[in-house]
Formats: structure tokens, sequence, C-alpha cells
């Protein structure tokens, strides 16, 4: 048995070249393998890629993915968003453990079945759903709960729960998925139609430093959020020195309500990989990733065959259109369920096989990223755009959007709404019309960006969706007028508590510390000082935190203090009594009563 | 070397291109407190306890390079808060009992706590539920006292050329972990230059308490910053 385990290890090793930078991938595949990476696991993996035992279990206990002791031959991981705890998490949850016989965390005691909790799977618009060994179980009802453990006991094999398909390529036998992309609103940029190669044509009909005037032209900026000038981007890499340049596309989609990119991987992946390979011959590159959330995973097939089709014909590989010289391919890096490899820095460590700790800048990944190497990291979102741009020109794309912020956005959007999708919508749209768009219910607040940006009131409704005003990298949350702000914000803290690599003690302590304070406050023994207390401390988080997590985390709690300041000043308002609400009298006196032995205790 | 001019709190300052803030402040004489960087390390910046303003963006000054005309912020109010509130965050994170603990004295987090006039944290405790690892015959490991630092991970790596230490977990679970299943089964020695980088009692030679008399100890009579700033095993 021993020597079997080596025998297996071994072999995803080799099948690796034993390469200490492709160890996420070794540890995944032993994971899949063996259901767990097992010490003994560990141990055979840092002979055979030369390293230490220790560096591997740093990088298994980094991902929520991966574990190091075995867990049920099927793992439900139950998505725990917000978005799925306002449809309904809570009476899933517990009829799923009634009916497995266990609490979240714990596998039954015939080792068949672990139940978890997971962060959102990007399946917001169809709350709550499961993941179950990477099949996306979706709408989930305490009654469907039930039925899918109860099948689940019956063949323990999750590919038998996909009873019926979701539209579009959720159909196609390689992703056979339950998953609906639920496309509200087709616009010119991302779902027009595409003939693969053919802005890969117009590309090679320019010089590399055209095709960077060109995007830079369209004033194109980056779609994950930050909103970078992506031409800029790309001329900074392609002008740092080093032999090899990286395109790295950033399809770890993690932020809490976002999902536009899982519909574009869906229904758009030629153009995704276009784009990736526009920048290949813009940069001078012949390697791209994609980073691909383990959460995404059940479409890692398809996007493979995906390649494998462009490879055949010459849209990658050697000699790219016959272009000689013009050499260009894409790997896929699949994730293990890490939020903070969405920064960029982070996915570059994961990437490289280590823990996902975000790097320290300087120096910047357009001038030393993955492999010490000039790299670019770019949204799923912006190597689309990139090939639309070089289809139908720069002055097309700048001719949409508002005056500062080009082109059109995809927006997932979500929560409290009739007609939760995905929009394509030009920039400079007003929150308010995405209100009506997606028939909301009653709004009272909304997560413009998702937990890491902030939460809007209603007299903020006007308001329009670009860089200048209200920025956002995808992720449309809608909130009814009767949800608790301040407790959304609690949750948000518990994800990204969670979420912290732990790397700098702001956002490691921190998080935990602003989490007390605002839970104080939520269950009702809240003080004045408190909503100071927790001001002061999100800024000292915010301003002293090493990279993008810890520097927005706290946001969604400033967010509410903010526009909904007179709530909250309500809720810890000074007592009748003048006590301090943390103040129990009874309790306080108990002690003396019962030295005393007075009857009130007895009572 | 080129020679790169730029000024910490208005005073001016020449260092050598490549240099950090926290290593040409270093050379220039001016202390600015810093926990996790350690001798010639490749900078890890997450203790933040450096945190200095940088053309108006807070930056870790050990991991920040300088350029000419920077203009560097140490010693203000506002940095003195980030600087303490970090601090205060240390200590309720693990379990910091200076009153019981050999370190006393010599140790880095105790001499800044001191430093800053911190007499009791401003936060509530974690109280978190931590290991000691005692089955080493020379060096003794208490998980009580760790703050993540990262430098014995670091200084087995670079300078002893070994790797005993790593993280494990991530988040509010991270925690050091050893190469192996317990020190004994580590290769640590008790020469090995590790053991003095500890800043605080975390990683500590048994059999050697109290060979320095409280009274005598490093920080005791020369606060830590006060002149050059001193290290633990420097």
């Amino acid at each position: 048995m021993k020597q079997a385990l080596a025998t297996v290890v071994e072999d995803i090793c080799r099948h690796y070249g034993s390469d200490r930078t492709r160890m996420l991938d070794i540890v995944i595949a032993v994971q899949e393998k063996l259901g767990c990476v097992s010490t003994e696991a560990m141990e055979v993996i840092a002979h055979e890629v030369n390293t230490h035992r220790v560096e591997v279990e740093s990088v298994v206990t980094f991902y929520a993915f991966l574990s190091v002791k075995p867990q049920g031959k099927v793992v439900v991981r139950l998505c725990n968003d917000i978005v799925d705890w306002m449809k309904g998490y809570d009476a899933v949850a517990d009829a799923m453990a009634k009916e497995l016989g266990v609490t979240m965390g714990e596998t039954t005691a015939d080792g068949a079945i672990t139940l978890t909790h997971t962060p959102c799977i990007g399946m917001s618009d169809q709350a709550p759903a499961a993941l179950i060994d990477g099949i996306v179980v979706p709408n989930l009802t305490p009654d469907r709960a039930r039925q899918v453990v109860r099948d689940l006991r019956r063949h323990l094999d999750p590919h038998q729960l996909v009873t019926m398909v979701g539209d579009g390529n959720n159909a196609h036998p390689l992703v056979h998925s339950m998953v609906r992309n639920n496309i509200r609103r087709r616009g010119p940029v991302h779902f027009d139609e595409f003939e693969p190669g053919s802005a890969l044509e117009k590309t090679i009909e320019q010089s590399p430093e055209a095709v960077i005037a060109e995007i830079r032209a369209s004033r194109l900026r980056g779609r994950g959020g930050a909103g970078f000038a992506t031409g800029q981007k790309w001329e900074y890499a392609r002008k740092a020195p080093g032999d090899q340049r990286y395109i790295l596309c950033n399809a770890d989609e993690g932020e809490p309500g976002t999902f536009k990119d899982r519909v574009l991987l869906t229904e758009c992946p030629e153009q995704v990989f276009e784009g990736m390979t526009i920048a290949g011959y813009a940069l001078g590159s012949d390697l791209g990733i994609i980073y691909l959330r383990g959460e995404y995973g059940y479409l890692r097939n398809f996007l493979e065959k995906t390649l494998e089709d462009r490879r055949q014909r010459g849209f990658l590989g050697k000699s790219i259109l016959g272009r000689k010289g013009f050499d260009f391919d894409i790997r896929i890096q699949l994730g293990a369920g890490a939020y903070v490899c969405g920064e960029e820095t982070a996915l570059i460590s994961s990437c490289e096989g280590l823990r996902g700790d975000p790097k320290n800048r300087p120096p910047f990944p357009a001038q030393q990223g993955y492999r010490n190497c000039p790299t670019i990291v770019n949204n799923v979102e912006t190597f689309s755009a990139v090939s639309r741009i070089m289809l139908k020109g720069a002055e097309w794309f700048a001719s949409m959007g508002s005056e500062r912020t080009t082109g059109t956005k995809l927006l997932s959007i979500c929560g409290d709404c009739r007609k939760p999708g995905v929009y394509e919508v030009p920039f400079g749209i007003s929150a308010r019309e995405l209100l009506e768009m997606a028939e909301a219910e009653n709004p009272g607040a909304m997560l413009i960006g998702g937990p890491c940006r902030q939460m809007i009131g209603p007299e903020r409704f006007s308001g329009q969706i670009c860089y200048d005003d209200l920025a956002t990298g995808g992720a449309i949350l809608i909130f009814n007028r009767a949800r608790n702000k301040l407790e959304i914000a609690e949750r948000y803290l518990d994800f990204f508590i969670e979420e912290s690599c732990g790397h700098c003690t702001p956002c490691r302590v921190g998080l935990v510390l602003l989490k007390k304070a605002v839970h104080k406050v939520v269950s009702g023994a809240g003080e004045p000082a408190d909503l100071d207390y927790m001001r002061r401390l999100s800024n000292v988080i915010m301003q002293t935190s090493r990279c993008g997590l810890g520097q927005a985390a706290p946001n969604p709690v400033l967010g509410a203090l903010q526009n909904f300041h007179t709530l909250y000043a309500d809720m810890v308002g000074e007592r009748k009594s003048g006590l301090l609400s943390t103040f129990d009298l009874s309790e306080a006196v108990s002690d003396s009563e019962l030295t005393v032995g007075r009857l009130s205790h007895y009572v | 070397m080129s020679k790169i001019k730029f000024s910490i709190d208005g005073k001016a300052v020449t260092g050598q291109a490549g240099q950090t803030v926290l290593m040409a402040a270093k050379a220039a004489g001016i202390y600015i407190p810093h926990l996790c960087a350690y001798k010639d390390l490749i900078p890890h910046g997450s203790c933040r306890v450096c945190s200095v303003r940088v053309n108006g963006r807070i930056q870790a000054a050990c991991v920040q390079t300088i350029s000419d005309g920077m203009v560097v912020e140490s010693e203000t109010a506002e940095i003195r808060e980030f600087r303490k509130a970090i601090l205060d965050m240390l200590f309720v994170e693990g379990n910091h009992y200076c009153m019981y603990c050999e370190k006393s004295g010599q140790c880095e987090l105790q001499a800044l706590a001191y430093r800053f006039g911190i007499t009791a944290p401003q936060f509530p405790y974690l109280n978190p539920s931590r290991p000691t690892d005692l089955s080493h015959p020379d060096v003794y490991l208490d998980h009580n006292r760790c703050i993540l630092c990262g430098r014995c991970v670091r200084v087995s790596q670079e300078l002893d050329n070994k790797n005993v230490f790593q993280f494990v977990g991530r988040g509010h679970r991270k925690r050091l972990q050893v190469n192996g299943e317990a020190l004994s089964a580590t290769s640590l020695a008790v020469t090995d230059q590790v053991i003095a980088s500890c800043p605080v009692g975390a990683l500590m030679k048994k059999r050697g308490s109290y060979a320095v008399p409280v009274g005598q100890r490093l920080f005791d009579h020369t606060p830590i910053g006060t002149e050059q700033p001193k290290e633990t095993g420097e």
C-alpha cells in the first residue's frame, strides 16, 4: 500500500516534469487521485521535486480545496456567500446536515460524504448552490438538498446528479453542467458574432507597436476593477528588459457576487484566448497562462479542447497563421480555492507553484512578474474586449461608454431582484437604470463592485457606472430595504478573514478585531464609542495592509457606517437607564447576592 | 553605485541606488521602528511596523526602494498611531506574558512596546490556544510567543542553508511549522544562526535562562532605537 502511494505520487510528479514551479498542479492531481495530500504524499513530492516536506505542506494548507487529512469519498461544498444566504442557505444547510446526520465540516461515519461550506462559487444568479466534487448543483431548496443527499448515498457519483443541462455551452458534452448562463442583455463587444482567428488576422497585418497603439487609442481599461490602462500596461511590459515575457489571464473570478467571467469562458472562450494571443504578439511573448479558479474546474476540459482546436487551426503553437517567429501557446493553471489569488501578484505566486501570497511591490509584474520576467496580468473580459477592438477598431470601441471610460462593461447583477444575470451595458449607465433592468425589489442599498468596494444608499443610485464615479469589476449586488447593512458587512468580514493570506499583521489580526467590534454592534450590545473605534481600526487596516485584500476589506463596514449612519447611531444610542448596553446590572450583583443568600438570585 | 537624494521627516538623506528606505535610513543613523526586517535577509514586508508615508502613500520602509526626491514621513502622529496599533495587534494575537518570559529585556516586541509607551493593548486579547514544542534537546519553540515575522524561515534558508521552518495555513490560522514531526526531527542545531534571530521568545535555547541577569539585558539601559538600531543577535 505504501509502495502504491509512492508510485502514484511519483508518476504525478513526473507527469509535470518534477518541476517545483508546477507544485500546484501536482498537489491538485494528488488530491484528485488520493482524496488528500497526506504527510506521506508530501514526503514523496518533496523528494521528487527536490524541496522540503514543509514547503509542500505550506502550499497544500494554503488552498481550501486541498487537505492533508482524508475527506469523504464525496465532498459537498455548500456556497455560503451572502447572496446564497439571502436566498435560503441556512435552511438548505440545515436540511443537508440533518439528512446526512453530521454538522458542517464533518464527514459521515461511514466516510462517504463530507459536508462543508465555501465562499462565493460564482453562481450568485442561481443561488443557493453547491459544488459537489466540482459538479455545480444550483438553485437548491431544502427538499432538493435532501434529494441530492439521498441520491448521493445511493450512487456516490456526483456526475449522476446532473439530470438536466443548462443553456448554451453548458450543454456541451465536455461541460455537461446544470449551470445556466442567464445572459440578460447582449452587447456588441462580447456577445456579437465572433469568427475565431479573424481578430488575429487583422493583428498580424500590423507591427506589435501598432497593436499596442491601437489598444491605447481605444482607451481600454482593465476590466478586473482596478481600471489600469491596458495599452499602457502592455507598453511597460514590452519595454521592460527581459528575455522572456508572459501573458497571464486572470480567470480567478472570486469577488463575491461576480460571475460574468464564468459566462464569458462558457460562451466566448475563443474571443478570450484570441485576446491573449494578440497580447502575445504585441509583447513578443511565447507563453500565456490562464489562471482558472478551482470553482470553475468544470469548464477545464472544455477549455482544453478549445485550446487544442485553436492549435489545430494554427491560432496557437509555432508560426501562428503561418507567420514565422510568431510562436505562442496557452496553458491552463487550475486554482484550488483561494480568493486572494485574484490579486495579480498572488496569482503569479500561485502559477509559480507557491502559496498564493501576494508579492512585495515594487517591482511590479510588468517589470518582474512570473518567473521574474516582464508579465502582464489582465482580466478575462479585458482580453475578450481586445479581440473585438482589433476586429472593429479603437475608434468604434471608444465611441461607446462615457467620456472617460470607453466601451461596454459586463455586469453580474444579483441579490434582491427578479432578473439576476449577466448584462453587457455601456459605461456611464446609472445605478438606477440597472435596478430597473434587473427588476430590483424595494432596493435599499447596492454594492457596486462587490464587498471590496463601496456600499451605496438610494441617494447615490443616480451615480454612473464608470471608473470616475461608481467603479466596478463587474459585481452589482442589490439589497432590499429590510436588510441590515451592518450584518451584511459582518458577513463579508467573515469572508475576508477566511481569505486573507495572513502575511501582514493588519489584515491577519486587524480584520478579526474589526469583526468582533461589528458583531458587538450587530448583536445590539454596541456603545457610541464603538462606531468611532470601527472607523479608526478600519483606517489602520486599509492604510497599512500589504495588498488590495486588506486595503479593501473594511470597505463594507465603512460603507455601512457612512451611508446608513443614523441607523447605527440609533443602534448604539444611550440607554434610558444611563448605563452602557454591555453592562448587565443583575449579573454584576449576582456574586454578592449569592454570597449573602439574597432571594432574587434564586428566582 | 549612483547616489540617491531623498528626505526623511524633512531631513536630507543620501543613499545608494537599490537601497530600501529602511536600509538608507539606518545608514544615515535614522531609526525607523521595524520587526520582521533582519540583517541582509530578503525583506518580508509582513509586520508593517516600519510603515512610513512615501510621497503620500503608506509603504513598508523595508520593501520600498528609494528614489531621487522621494519624501518619506516617519515620525508623524498618524504613523505613530499606526505602529502602535500594529504592535498591539501582535500582542493580542498571541499569548505574551512578559513577566514569565525569559526573553524579557531582550525582546524586540517588548522593547518596541516600551518605546511606544504601550502599557496595555487597546484591543481585546484573542487568547489563542497554541502548542509548545520541547522535543529538541537544546532548543524549544513556543508558538504562544510567535509573531509570524518569518525571520526564522528566512535565516534558516538564507544563512543556515537549511529549511527548518515554513508557514502553513492561511489568514488567522497561519502558523509556523517545522520540517518534521517535531523540532527534534529536523536538522536544527543549537549552533544555527536562526535561534538568535527570533525577535521574541518563541525560539529559545534551553538551559540559558537568566544567563544575563535582569537589569543587564539588551534593552534594559538602551531602549530600542535610541542609538544605532540594535537587533537580537547583532
